[in-house]
């Protein structure tokens, strides 16, 4: 049943690459995934991995498994999908276990926590920064520039709830695409 | 006894997955709800205490489902809760993405795609602002974050560089007496 396609990746190195992800994706992974499998790596553009990343915040679960899935199964199938699912989660899962072992002993040392401080305040700054790196990449027109905007505001600011404002947000958007392309087509029709 | 709990881990936790769009943080009331309301597995404290540890460990947000596994019931209840939480949402992933594939001609699925690129941005930027609030109530925070994110935009560093200089100067600050948290 898989499709054998002309890009194969070996498990291994699905597996690697997710490994990464995973590892250094300390305060969420979604800047990380974008950086190996765009900048690093260059199986996507930023395009197609916008796109991507789409389907997946639009589909129940993790963004960055939805992702680790569906690549997964377009390099190597289903046996690529569980490489890359597996490279994803082991380092996190062992370090998460460290840490809640260490955890009551780590947390009231106040060295140990103004640096966890520290880095979550970088981290926001990672995310904010990978985002507006995007936005510049993908060359968006007014419609997916609106659209970016009023979902920020309505879950960022307002902290709407994500699933009705994505579905809602992209109901509107697509209706708007499809008559902003049919007034381009009627405007290039010769009077 | 064991084993009951182990399966109703899986259980509860497979229940959840496929309602987590926006992934284990958009469901974590549906989930103290479940965890703390009704089974009372563990109290208020516990469950935030829990999520606290969980934000402190790298990888996708499903980890505080992974860490309640295993507060409940050790490794194994950690492997079952991680299983329960990825697997529904993983298959119904998969189908898409093989749908998908086959179908990259079709119009109408091509508009979709375009339409949803960047509403997966407009939340990326939204999850920033939401750590921002989260992280910076002082200046040297806020410095911290608006500097990353210009050395993000602008440059190609790895970021674990800029991370790494954060949590160096949030320690040096504190030791000076300037506290961040």
């Amino acid at each position: 049943m898989a499709e054998p396609g002309t890009d194969h990746k070996s498990r291994r190195l699905l597996f690697l690459t997710f490994l990464k992800i995973g590892v250094c994706g300390f305060g969420g992974v979604a800047p990380w995934a974008r950086r190996v499998i765009v900048e690093e790596r260059q199986w996507l553009c930023e395009q197609d991995y916008a796109e991507l990343l789409g389907v997946c915040s639009a589909l129940p679960g993790a963004n960055t498994v939805n992702i680790a899935v569906i690549l997964g199964d377009r390099y190597n199938g289903v046996l690529g999908s569980i490489s890359a699912v597996a490279g994803l989660l082991l380092m996190p899962l062992l370090i998460l276990v460290g840490i809640a072992a260490l955890y009551e002993r780590f947390a009231i040392n106040v060295d140990v926590s103004n640096a966890v401080a520290g880095a979550a305040a970088a981290t926001a700054g990672l995310v904010l920064g990978t985002g507006l790196k995007m936005i510049r990449n993908l060359n968006p027109d007014i419609l997916a520039l609106a659209s970016c905007a009023a979902i920020f505001v309505l879950v960022g600011l307002f902290q709407a709830s994500l699933a009705l404002a994505l579905v809602g947000l992209a109901a509107i958007a697509l209706v708007a695409r499809i008559l902003m392309e049919r007034r381009t087509r009627r405007g290039k029709e010769p009077s | 006894m064991k084993e009951a709990l182990l399966f109703e881990i899986l259980r509860r936790f497979a229940g959840i997955s496929l309602v987590a769009i926006g992934g284990a943080n958009a469901v974590i009331p549906e989930i103290h709800r479940q965890i703390v309301d009704h089974l009372h597995w563990m109290d208020d404290r516990t469950f935030v205490g829990l999520i606290g540890v969980a934000q402190t460990a790298p990888g996708p947000n499903v980890m505080i489902v992974s860490l309640i596994g295993w507060h409940m019931a050790g490794p194994a209840g950690l492997a079952l809760a991680t299983l329960g939480m990825i697997l529904p949402s993983s298959v119904l992933a998969f189908g898409i993405g093989r749908l998908a594939h086959f179908h990259t001609d079709n119009a109408i699925w091509r508009r979709i795609k375009r339409v949803l690129a960047p509403l997966a941005v407009g939340l990326i930027l939204a999850s920033g602002a939401v750590m921002t609030r989260a992280a910076d109530h002082s200046a040297l925070p806020i410095l911290m974050t608006a500097g990353m994110t210009l050395l993000t935009f602008r440059t190609e560093l790895n970021p674990l560089v800029g991370i790494l200089a954060a949590a160096l100067i949030g320690l040096c600050a504190g030791r000076l007496g300037i506290a961040l948290p």
